[in-house]
């Protein structure tokens, strides 16, 4: 009596809980479509927008697809139409960025490496306390520092230049990536730098050629990271600079707001795509490595 | 001319004392392994011979030759850690000869080491694999090889075998020393592991709180304890300290436990210092595998014990005993069998007793 009377209820159960995992499972797809779509959908406006004539955009609505493939508006934003006065293009700004990007990225990635290196492996006394105020400059809004970084950058007379630029990005990326770094080398063995010191290596043969070898996950994680946090910059890149140093994304907003005529919604979406791209592709490039070298520990040897 | 030499050395983190005092002195070919509990200050010391750590205090001499200032590359030593320490970046062969790089030896030479070490040590297979496609035994192998290429005057292990499991460690533990004989180099060996001590070593040292406690061969280690901490920490169990004292009466001298009666007559023991004994409180020591349930010897003493509880440990059986409201333990044979909560007869073996002073714990 009694086993009839379970396994008839275990049957019911098993019904019911197949039927709870399928609408679960349908929620959770329609819940992920939902937020996808909220995600993808402004990109799907800026891009068919940028497609469109003029025309069409005024007659359509937002959401209409483009009669044809029409790249005109993209050259226009970056190359311009070609007269003279009040013709801004992206083209210079673009290389301006690039000019000022791939340095400031270097150095700060390469000495916070170097702090890292120094922080974990070369403990002195006190080290604590340097890395304790070196991680105040996570936190410390970057409006705070812009007058007197704007002294700094004048008696060193390099206020509006690319340099500048390259200078105030270096120097605020430096609590990040050695943020980064130390916390890398500090799963790395210490006795690696003893067996090395031992054999006869010193500071930077230490460095180059036992650590920075095997610091390429953690690497990639700075690059990607102070890539995108000085590229999309505007802040710094307005105070600091203008006229011709200007960074793109000051170029784009002076390219949008300062239209005399009529307002070209197609070349200012595929000038705000322009200065999106170079952060996509190192994310498509090095994305599948940021996650890896965020989450890995300790290095097997 | 020793090998090496250390004098008077001390050493604090901050206010910490890690090693206080240290006097020690080895001798070409030997194998002098440092042992102790973790936080002794084993290690520190190791670390002060290769010069990786400084010295607040005291001196180190490498071949009569202070050293104490000198760069852990020009002090001719090489060291092999507990992590290997093997450059990940690296294949075997590159790790291998990387010191030697780094002290410009010329290439024939360099060649010539790798080729000799790496045939010993059986590595010769594996050179130009990454350390991460190594296993346990071969990565240590490696890590040897790597100290071994650059024919250093002392070798310095650190809790080498710590991270293999318990049969790889056997392994390595004879291979180490079939290394040591077959190259009779100096070694100074950190471990915490007494069987692994007891195996290597010509010389122990046992440590504790920063002060070597006793530092002789194996056999005394184990036979004649300076102190109970060294009575305490070596053997497994470990010695039974019995409290009680001394009676000295024309010229017997005997021991009775606290709380007993009985006379355990101690005459033939050996006293460092003979004097003002009677009624001297001490620990009557005696090991666990030195009390007997048979009679063995004919100066065996026998006593009447209960057994309270019975461990069985596969070839032998660890039994605890009463002594006068005492726990003290004893190994015997598994095969015997026995009664519990039963008094029964055993034999304390005389020739193996080591007494200690109550108050000032060392050896008497």
């Amino acid at each position: 009596m009694q086993d009839n009377y379970q396994s008839s209820s275990y049957k019911e159960l098993e019904q019911k809980s197949k039927y709870t995992n399928i609408f679960l499972r349908w929620f959770l797809y329609f819940i992920l479509i939902l937020f996808a779509s909220y995600f993808i959908f402004p990109l799907y406006v800026m891009v068919v927008t940028s497609l469109k004539t003029m025309e069409e955009i005024r007659q359509g609505t937002l959401l209409t697809w483009p009669s044809s493939l029409n790249f005109d508006s993209w050259l226009v934003a970056w190359g311009g139409r070609g007269y003279g006065a009040g013709d801004t293009f992206l083209r210079p700004y673009f290389w301006n960025s690039i000019k000022m990007v791939v340095p400031a990225v270097f150095f700060s990635t390469f000495i916070g490496a170097m702090t890292g290196y120094v922080l974990t492996k070369w403990r002195f006394k006190g080290d604590q306390w340097v890395f304790l105020f070196l991680l105040f400059g996570c936190f410390i809004p970057f409006q705070a520092i812009l007058l007197p970084m704007a002294r700094t950058l004048g008696t060193l007379g390099i206020s509006n230049s690319v340099v500048g630029l390259v200078l105030v990005h270096t120097v605020y990326g430096i609590p990040f990536t050695t943020l980064f770094f130390r916390n890398y080398y500090i799963s790395v063995p210490t006795e690696l730098v003893k067996a090395a010191r031992i054999d006869g290596a010193g500071f930077f043969k230490i460095f180059f050629k036992i650590l920075l070898p095997i610091s390429a996950p953690i690497i990639v994680v700075t690059v990607i990271w102070q890539f995108t946090q000085i590229w999309n910059d505007f802040l710094f890149g307005s105070t600091f600079s203008f006229g011709e140093a200007a960074p793109i994304q000051v170029a784009l907003n002076n390219m949008v707001l300062s239209s005399t005529s009529v307002k070209e919604y197609n070349v200012d979406m595929a000038s705000a795509i322009i200065a999106g791209i170079p952060t996509l592709i190192v994310y498509v490039l090095a994305g599948k490595y940021f996650i890896r070298g965020l989450t890995s520990g300790a290095v097997k040897g | 001319m020793k090998t090496l030499k250390i004098e008077e050395l001390s050493k604090n983190f901050g206010t910490t004392e890690v090693l206080r005092k240290i006097n020690l002195e080895i001798d070409e070919g030997n194998f002098l392994v440092l042992l102790g509990p973790s936080g002794c200050g084993k290690s520190t010391l190791l670390n002060i011979i290769a010069g990786l750590e400084t010295i607040n205090e005291g001196n180190v001499f490498i071949d009569d030759y202070n050293v104490s200032k000198v760069e852990p590359k020009d002090r001719n030593i090489a060291m092999v850690f507990q992590s290997y320490a093997l450059y990940p970046s690296m294949n075997v062969k590159e790790n291998m000869v990387f010191g030697l790089k780094q002290a410009k030896t010329s290439k024939e030479k360099i060649e010539e080491q790798l080729e000799k070490v790496s045939t010993f040590l059986q590595v010769d297979k594996l050179l130009e694999r990454k350390p991460s496609q190594l296993s346990g035994g071969q990565r240590q192998r490696v890590a040897i090889g790597r100290a071994l290429v650059r024919e250093p005057r002392i070798f310095l292990f650190d809790e080498p075998l710590s991270n293999l499991d318990a049969k790889l460690r056997v392994e390595m533990r004879r291979e180490i020393k079939k290394l040591h004989q077959q190259l009779k180099t100096t070694v100074v060996y950190v471990t915490h592991d007494q069987t692994e001590a007891m195996s290597l070593g010509t010389k122990i040292a046992i440590m504790n709180h920063g002060v070597i406690q006793q530092n002789d061969t194996p056999e005394n280690i184990y036979n004649k304890p300076s102190n109970t901490f060294v009575a305490d920490f070596i053997g497994s169990p470990s010695m039974n300290l019995i409290k009680g004292k001394l009676i000295e009466n024309s010229n017997n001298i005997s021991f009775i436990a606290d709380g007993s009666t009985l006379e355990v007559p101690i005459n033939n023991y050996d006293f460092i210092e003979k004097s003002d004994l009677n009624n001297k409180e001490i620990y009557f020591g005696i090991r666990p595998e030195h009390i007997y349930f048979k009679k063995l010897n004919e100066e065996d003493f026998d006593i009447n014990l209960r057994a309270d509880l019975s461990e069985y440990i596969g070839h032998e059986q660890i039994v605890t005993l009463d002594y006068s409201n005492q726990e003290i333990l004893a190994k015997f044979p598994s095969t015997i069998k026995i009664e519990l909560e039963k008094e029964m007869k055993l034999y304390f073996d005389l020739k193996h007793t080591s007494l200690f002073d109550f108050k000032t714990k060392e050896r008497l």
